[in-house]
C-alpha cells in the first residue's frame, strides 16, 4: 500500500452519459479515519459519484484511488466496502447465509469467514434470526444486515449510501450506533444522506454536490460561516398588541414584524436577547415565547443549490 | 367490477411497458400453431415423409431389376442402393452386411433384401407355395417404416411385374386344374410377352391394385432394439429430460435478471467477484442441477419402466454432462440477453418449444420428412436426442458419439461467448 496514502482521493473526474454531464471535474479527498458526508439534490451526481468510488461507473476522465490503489483494482476491492441504497440481499437466504455469500465474494474462506459472520451477526443484532429467511425480518434489521455484507471483510473504506432510508426512528438510531462503532474501529467512511440532521449529527465533513461538481466542502461550522455566516435568528411572540412606540424601537434594532411575532438576527445572543426583553419589559408587554435558532445546514444547502435536499 | 377491471388494465400497461415480451406473447401462439401444423398435419412438401430404405438386390435378375425399380418409383419411399454417392455409376452398391450395419447406426430405419433366386420365384398365391423370401431388417425405434415397407413391397409386386404375376398365377392354375394343354401354355407365355411387351413401353404403371399381403413373402427382422424391454421409455426418458433440462437452466438463469433488478448484481460486481467468474459459477451450479435432473429421470426410468441404464453408464454420463453443459449455457444466454423476467418467460417458451418440436422431444424425428429432420439439426435437442438413441437404442460405443457431443460443447461455448458479451450491459460504464 502506498505509504501515507489517503482512504479517498479523488481528482477532477467527469463522466457524461450520452449527453447529459454527470460529473464536471470533480475533486474531494477523504482523510483517515473521518467520515465524510456527500450531499446533493436528486440528479446533481452524487450516484454517479458513489458509484464511480464502488468503480461501477468507469470515469471518462481523471482518478478515483483507494488507499492509493485505482478504484477498480482488485486490491482497492479489498480494501473497500459499499452498502448500496437497495437492500440488496438475497431474500430467500437466511442472515447467515447472505453474509456467508459477500463474505466469500470478498475473499473470505475457512475460519476468518466462520469469525466474520458471527461477529457481523452479533454486531447487527440478528445472532438469534440468523436462520431466518431475509424477507422475513424487519425494515430496519434488513437495513443493519445490509450494511454487515458490505463490512464483514473488515474494509477500511466504507461507501454508505442512504443506509437509513425507510426506516423507523427507532432503527435508524441503532444504525447512527454502528456507524459510531465503525469510525471508532477506525474506518473512513463516504455517507450520502437525504436527512440533513443525520448529515449534520455524523459527518465530521461535509461535500456538496450540484450539477456534477463540488460547490463546498468542510465542516459544518466551516459551511456555515462561509454562507450564511454566524449571526442566530431569534423570533419573540407577545402576548397583546405591539405598541408603535416599542416598535419604533424594535425597528431600530433591525427587527421585523410579523402580526404579534417580532424577528431579530443577532451576532451575541446573551447581550442582545436580554435588550430585547428588556424593551419588551418597559413597555409593558407580556411575552409569550422566544426562540433562538442557530444556522443550520438546512440553510447552507438552500443558500448554495437554491433548493432543499429532499426536492 | 370496477376494481376488478382496474387490476386487469394494470396488468395491460405493465405488457404494454415491456415491448418484447407484449410481442412475443402475440407471436408464440402462432409460432407454435406455425411449426406444429407444418409436423403434423403434413401440411405442405416440407412435412411429407419419405421413408429411407436400403434396398440390396442379390438377384441380379430382370424380375428383381423391376421389383426394384418399382420400389424407386414409390414416392413414398428414398431409396438407396449405394453407401457412397447415390448417382456415382461406379460407386459399388449395398451388401446385405453393409445394409444391416447401415440401418443399426441409424442412417436409415429399414433395409430390404431381394435374395438369389428371386427372379425364378418371387411371387406366390397362398401357403405353401414355392417362392423366395424377401428379408426386411427394420430398426424397432420406428414401428412405421418397416410396415409400410412391407405393404409397398406387395403393391410394387403387383404394378410393376405383371408377367410375373401372371406367370404364378398360370403355374397355380396348372396346378390347382390338372395340368394346361401345350396349346393352352402357348397362348398363355404369348399373352405374358405382350404385358411385358407393353408395361416396357409404358412410362410407368401406376399402382391401383390393393396390397395383398402374402403376394412376395417378407420376414421382418428387427437389427435394432428388437431385444429392448421398453422402447419408447428410452425415447422419452432423453426427449423430456432435454427440454425440462432447457426449461429449468433458463428458469434459474433468470436470477440474474432478478439480481440485476435488486441491485445484488451491481454490489457483487464491486467485489472480487468479476462477470467472467460470476457467469462461470452459475454455469457451474446449472450445469450441475442439470446433470442431477437427468440422473434422476434416467434411474427412475430404469427402476419403473426397464430402460436400460446400468449397462450404459459411461455413454449415459458423457451425453449427460454434455446436455447439462449446453443446456445451462443456452440459460445464462437467454438470461443475459433480456431485461426482464416476463421478457424471459415469453422468450424461452417460444425458444425451448420450438428446439423441442424441431429438435425432436416431443415427436420423433425418424416420423419427420427429411427436410423437417435436416432443419431440426440446428437444434441442441436433436444432437442431444441422437447421442442418447445411439448409446440406449443403438449400444453404440461411448466414442461413437463423438459427433454429438462435439456439436453439443460448440454450442454450449458459442452460448457462453454470447452470454458473456451481452452481460458487458452489467459492468462498469
Amino acid at each position: 500500500m502506498p505509504a501515507e496514502a489517503l482512504p479517498l482521493e479523488i481528482r477532477d473526474v467527469s463522466k457524461s452519459f450520452a449527453d447529459r454531464r454527470a460529473l464536471d471535474g470533480v475533486s474531494l479527498e477523504m482523510r483517515p479515519g473521518e467520515i465524510l458526508g456527500l450531499l446533493g439534490p436528486n440528479g446533481a451526481g452524487k450516484t454517479t459519484l458513489v458509484r464511480s468510488v464502488a468503480s461501477r461507473v468507469v470515469p471518462d476522465s481523471g482518478t478515483v484511488r483507494i488507499l492509493g490503489f485505482d478504484a477498480a483494482d482488485p486490491r482497492a476491492r479489498a480494501v473497500r466496502g459499499w452498502v448500496p441504497q437497495e437492500i440488496a440481499l438475497y431474500p430467500l437466504l437466511s442472515p447467515k447465509e447472505n453474509l456467508w455469500t459477500f463474505g466469500r465474494y470478498q475473499g473470505l474462506s475457512g475460519g476468518a469467514l466462520d469469525r466474520g459472520i458471527a461477529a457481523s451477526l452479533d454486531w447487527i443484532g440478528l445472532a438469534d434470526r440468523a436462520d431466518d429467511k431475509t424477507d422475513k425480518l424487519s425494515g430496519g434489521m434488513k437495513r443493519r444486515l445490509n450494511i454487515a455484507a458490505g463490512t464483514i471483510h473488515d474494509p477500511r473504506v466504507l461507501l454508505l449510501d442512504e443506509p437509513t432510508v425507510g426506516v423507523d426512528p427507532q432503527s435508524r438510531e441503532r444504525i447512527y450506533a454502528m456507524i459510531g462503532e465503525l469510525k471508532g474501529r477506525g474506518v473512513s467512511l463516504l455517507y450520502t444522506t437525504h436527512y440533513m440532521e443525520e448529515a449534520e449529527r455524523l459527518c465530521d465533513r461535509i461535500a456538496i454536490i450540484d450539477h456534477g461538481k463540488i460547490i463546498a466542502s468542510g465542516t459544518k461550522e466551516d459551511l456555515v460561516r462561509k454562507t450564511v455566516g454566524t449571526r442566530q435568528a431569534v423570533a419573540v411572540d407577545a402576548a397583546a398588541p405591539i405598541p408603535a412606540a416599542l416598535w419604533d424601537r424594535l425597528a431600530g434594532l433591525g427587527a421585523q414584524r410579523d402580526g404579534q411575532q417580532v424577528r431579530l438576527s443577532v451576532e451575541d445572543p446573551a447581550a442582545e436577547i436580554r435588550r430585547l426583553l428588556d424593551l419588551f419589559h418597559s413597555a409593558g408587554v407580556p411575552v409569550r415565547d422566544l426562540t433562538l435558532k442557530a444556522p443550520t445546514l438546512e440553510q447552507v444547502f438552500l443558500q448554495l443549490t437554491g433548493r432543499e435536499l429532499r426536492e | 367490477m370496477s376494481m376488478i377491471l382496474a387490476v386487469a388494465k394494470n396488468r395491460v400497461m405493465n405488457l404494454k411497458r415491456d415491448r418484447a415480451a407484449f410481442t412475443l406473447a402475440f407471436i408464440l401462439p402462432v409460432a407454435f400453431f406455425t411449426i406444429f401444423a407444418a409436423i403434423f398435419s403434413g401440411a405442405g412438401k416440407a412435412a411429407t415423409r419419405k421413408i429411407p430404405l436400403i434396398v440390396v438386390d442379390e438377384d441380379g435378375s430382370d424380375a428383381s431389376r423391376q421389383f426394384v425399380a418399382g420400389l424407386k418409383a414409390e414416392a413414398g419411399l428414398s431409396v438407396g442402393l449405394k453407401p457412397g454417392e447415390e448417382n456415382d455409376p461406379n460407386g459399388p452398391l449395398y451388401t446385405a452386411a453393409q445394409a444391416e450395419q447401415a440401418v443399426k447406426k441409424g442412417e436409415a430405419p429399414v433395409a430390404l433384401i431381394v435374395p438369389k433366386g428371386f427372379g425364378a420365384h418371387p411371387l406366390a398365391f397362398g401357403p405353401g407355395s414355392e417362392r423366395s423370401t424377401v428379408r426386411v431388417l427394420a430398426d424397432s425405434s420406428d414401428p412405421i417404416a418397416p410396415q409400410v415397407v412391407n405393404g409397398l413391397v406387395q403393391k410394387v409386386a403387383m404394378t410393376s411385374m405383371p408377367a410375373a404375376l401372371a406367370r404364378s398365377g398360370m403355374s397355380e392354375l396348372e396346378k390347382w386344374s390338372g395340368g394346361l394343354t401345350p396349346e393352352q401354355r402357348a397362348r398363355m407365355e404369348e399373352a405374358i410377352g405382350a404385358i411385358d411387351r407393353a408395361r416396357d413401353g409404358a412410362a410407368a404403371a401406376s399402382g391401383a391394385g390393393r396390397a395383398n399381403a402374402g403376394l412376395v413373402a417378407v420376414e421382418t427382422r428387427d437389427v435394432v432394439g428388437g431385444k429392448k424391454k421398453n422402447p419408447t421409455v428410452t425415447f422419452y426418458a432423453a426427449g423430456l429430460g432435454v427440454m425440462f433440462l432447457l426449461f429449468s437452466a433458463t428458469g434459474a438463469g433468470g436470477a440474474l435478471i432478478e439480481e440485476a433488478e435488486s441491485g445484488t448484481l451491481d454490489r457483487i460486481l464491486s467485489t472480487r467477484v468479476s462477470m467472467t467468474r460470476l457467469l462461470l459459477g452459475k454455469l457451474l451450479y446449472l450445469g450441475g442441477v442439470g446433470v442431477v435432473q437427468l440422473c434422476l429421470m434416467f434411474v427412475w426410468g430404469a427402476l419403473f419402466f426397464g430402460l436400460e441404464l446400468w449397462n450404459h453408464l459411461p455413454g449415459f454420463f458423457v451425453m449427460t454432462i454434455a446436455t447439462a453443459a449446453v443446456s445451462s449455457a443456452f440459460g445464462l444466454m437467454l438470461a443475459s440477453v433480456c431485461r426482464s423476467r416476463m421478457q424471459l418467460v415469453a422468450l424461452s417458451n417460444l425458444s425451448i418449444l420450438l428446439m423441442s418440436a424441431l429438435g425432436g422431444s416431443l415427436f420423433p424425428r425418424f416420423l419427420m420428412s427429411e427436410k423437417l429432420q435436416k432443419i431440426g439439426l440446428i437444434t441442441l435437442n436433436a444432437w442431444a436426442l441422437d447421442g442418447f438413441q445411439k448409446i440406449f437404442w443403438r449400444d453404440e460405443p461411448v466414442w461413437a458419439i463423438w459427433p454429438q457431443v462435439a456439436v453439443l460443447v460448440g454450442l454450449g461455448l458459442l452460448f457462453f461467448f454470447v452470454a458473456r458479451r451481452v452481460a458487458e450491459r452489467w459492468e462498469a460504464t
